[in-house]
């Protein structure tokens, strides 16, 4: 298709990106409530989001890469990623914590500036998923570090994590 | 004699499709110092159980694979790694997990077990209490102390498997690369035994995620051939449509990396595009949008739903029309120039290494899992398999485009022709031993498990990234330190699969 036709055709249909579905307000509200005490003051509407890897099977991965695409094209919502904990707001932490990655986790979470987040996705990342009781896992993220937000899911949708996500930012922006 | 002889000669157990041969470790020493003579057979696994120590070969003449075990005694087995250097990783594991030594091994250093495990070996009848001591870790000597170490990972910037690589050189030259694996290591074979096949399936299709169904077919093929049961037709036919989506999906993801790595933009935008329509029609079509869990052994999950084969040709038809307009892009941009002559694996290594999917097939190595007799429904479809010669990033980038093309086409032809019937049988809980395989989108992957009534007593899962892996540190010392993220991207490495 030329530059031309294409023009045409974002004119005629509009841009990929779908419409956003509207923000769980149960989770919103229930998590404004615990970040009442110190969010807004440190954080604002942005929130820029390093990706950890603590285990995962690569599935997570391939969704939590989904929402760079441009049909969900996270930018949108003032969600980033960024290459390096040290410029995080948010660790979004995948995999069931495998016990070799532990320090390096912790390392990232140190890493990261205070005020921080951290969002376990999956479902090994919120308690070791179908690998719970291996002797090469911690067993989820939490028995590490502080955990703020839980995904669900093998794997979750890109839509449950953005929706997450989301409502992390605007409990974010409430409190 | 030669090696492949030696074991051919060699006393058998029964195992499907192929027998496996016992060696004294008289033979298996003797099979060891034969491999020095002839690039062929290639090594493509080894590993263990508490009494023996197995391996998977490949003859490349014969075009068969050939199965070799010996037995432990006083806890060594002859090393095969003075002549395979893949070998040298498995014995490593071998030593991590189960604890037998490789006798002669070329690296005794640990692989998997980094010293945080609350017990050594645990795959041994009697497992250490012992801790392992590997922090920090140990790292090849290199010659010349003015040389500059970069140490990367395991947490990268990306959105990455976690993975550890020292880099050593000066300015833009690279004396060494030697990868550290094994941070992902989550106990999965240890997992397995003792599980119903069924049971067990979930963590092959979680060996790794980009795989999963390549993994649950091999895995599913290997239970079937145990216990001599033979799926239903129609489950064939849509475990290679999984198969076949899963393999444009993952050669989609690779395209868009490779442009992010270069920084253009445009590509993976297209491909993510793509690639999200790809996931929208399998949920639709299969209920998942990985497709994890719906290949079983004794067939698929469930039936393909009334609406998804329409779901998927729709996608894989606007993926077709905008395929040339991304050859184009890829081509006519500056990417082609960037990656030609780059990360260049030669036909020697590729044979070698027993290098599969496009990174073989790019260097002339013309493998493809998929055209073994009897294997999925492709004998009756003309599968074609493009192969080039140049072993370069752009080579395994073109084969990548070529390959979702001759994908859509091959899942059009069978979508258009689904056999009627059920879509699974029910198994025995029956004895015996069986190795499966499959081709994904990474190259072939291989199962091998043995069954006690109805129970898994052993397994051993190979991913393709043992190979890529070993290919990436021996071709790195050619690269220019900038090149390194494109040539990194264009081999599409994931440690999952090989860290177990």
């Amino acid at each position: 298709m030329s530059i031309l036709g294409r023009i045409a055709r974002t004119l005629r249909e509009g841009p990929a990106a779908e419409p956003p579905a509207p923000v769980d307000r149960e989770t919103a509200a229930s998590l404004a409530g615990r970040l009442e005490a110190a969010a807004q003051v440190r954080l604002g509407r942005s929130l820029a989001i390093s990706h950890i890897d603590a285990g995962s099977c690569g599935g997570c991965e391939i969704e939590v890469r989904a929402l760079t695409n441009v049909i969900h094209d996270l930018e949108r919502y003032g969600l980033t990623f960024v290459a390096s904990p040290r410029h995080a707001d948010v660790l979004l932490v995948t995999g069931p914590l495998t016990r070799n990655l532990v320090d390096a986790v912790e390392q990232a979470w140190t890493a990261t500036p205070d005020p921080k987040f951290v969002v376990a996705v999956g479902d090994c990342a919120v308690d070791g998923g179908v690998f719970k009781g291996s002797y090469a896992i911690a067993g989820g993220v939490g028995t590490t570090l502080p955990v703020d937000l839980l995904i669900s899911g093998c794997p979750p949708t890109p839509e449950r994590i953005l929706a997450g996500l989301r409502a992390l930012l605007e409990a974010n922006a409430r409190s | 004699m030669d090696a492949s002889a030696l074991i051919r000669a060699a006393v058998t157990e029964p195992c499907l499709p192929w027998p496996r041969h016992i060696l004294a470790q008289a033979e298996w020493a003797q099979m060891a110092e034969a491999l020095a003579d002839e690039p062929t057979p290639a090594l493509l696994a080894l590993w263990a159980d508490t009494a023996h120590v197995h391996a998977l070969l490949y003859d490349e003449a014969a075009g068969e694979p050939l199965l070799a075990s010996t037995r432990i005694e006083a806890g060594l087995y002859p090393a095969l790694s003075p002549n395979r250097p893949l070998s040298a990783w498995f014995e490593r594991m071998v030593q991590d997990l189960w604890g037998h030594t490789a006798a002669g091994g070329a690296d005794q250093r640990p692989w998997l077990d980094h010293g945080h495990w609350p017990q050594a070996h645990p795959m041994a009848l009697r497992p250490d209490d012992l801790r392992g001591r590997s922090e920090p870790p140990e790292f090849l000597p290199v010659a010349d102390d003015d040389l500059d170490q970069i140490p990367l990972g395991p947490i990268h910037g990306g959105i990455e498997p976690a993975s550890h690589l020292r880099l050593t050189g000066r300015g833009e030259s690279i004396a060494r690369l030697e990868a550290r694996l094994g941070y992902t290591h989550k106990g999965t074979l240890a997992l397995i035994r003792g599980k119903s096949p069924r049971a067990a399936a979930r963590f092959a299709a979680r060996l790794s995620g980009e795989a999963t169904v390549a993994h649950a077919i091999a895995f599913a093929q290997a239970t079937e051939a145990a216990l001599q049961a033979e799926p239903p037709p129609r489950a064939v036919a849509l475990r290679a449509v999984m198969a076949e989506m899963e393999r444009i999906a993952g050669h989609l993801g690779a395209l868009g990396a490779v442009g992010k790595a270069a920084g253009f933009c445009e590509l993976p935008a297209r491909c993510g595009y793509h690639r999200e329509a790809l996931h929208r029609a399998a949920n639709l079509a299969f209920g998942h949008r990985l497709m994890m869990d719906c290949v079983i052994p004794g067939g698929v999950a469930a039936d393909v739903a009334p609406n998804g084969p329409d779901a998927v040709l729709g996608a894989l038809a606007d993926l077709a029309k905008d395929l040339l307009e991304l050859e184009h892009l890829y081509e006519r941009g500056p990417l082609a120039r960037w990656l030609s002559g780059i990360g260049i694996v030669s036909a020697s290594q590729a044979s070698r290494f027993a290098a599969g999917g496009v990174t073989g097939r790019a260097a002339g190595r013309d493998f493809d899992a998929r055209r073994f007799p009897g294997y999925g429904p492709y004998g009756l479809l003309a599968l074609s398999v493009p192969v080039l010669a140049a072993g370069d990033a752009d080579a395994r980038t073109r084969l990548r485009l070529a390959e979702i093309g001759e994908s859509i086409r091959l899942l059009r032809a069978l979508l258009d022709a689904l056999p009627p019937g059920p879509v699974s049988i029910p198994l025995p809980a029956d004895s015996g031993e069986g190795v499966g395989f499959a081709e994904s989108a990474r190259g072939d992957v291989w199962h091998w498990l043995r069954l006690d009534h109805g129970q898994i007593a052993s397994v051993f899962m190979r991913d393709p990234g043992w190979a890529h892996w070993a290919l990436f540190e021996a071709i790195a010392p050619c690269a220019r330190m900038a090149d390194l993220p494109l040539i990194q991207a264009s081999f599409d490495l994931a440690s999952s699969g090989v860290d177990l």
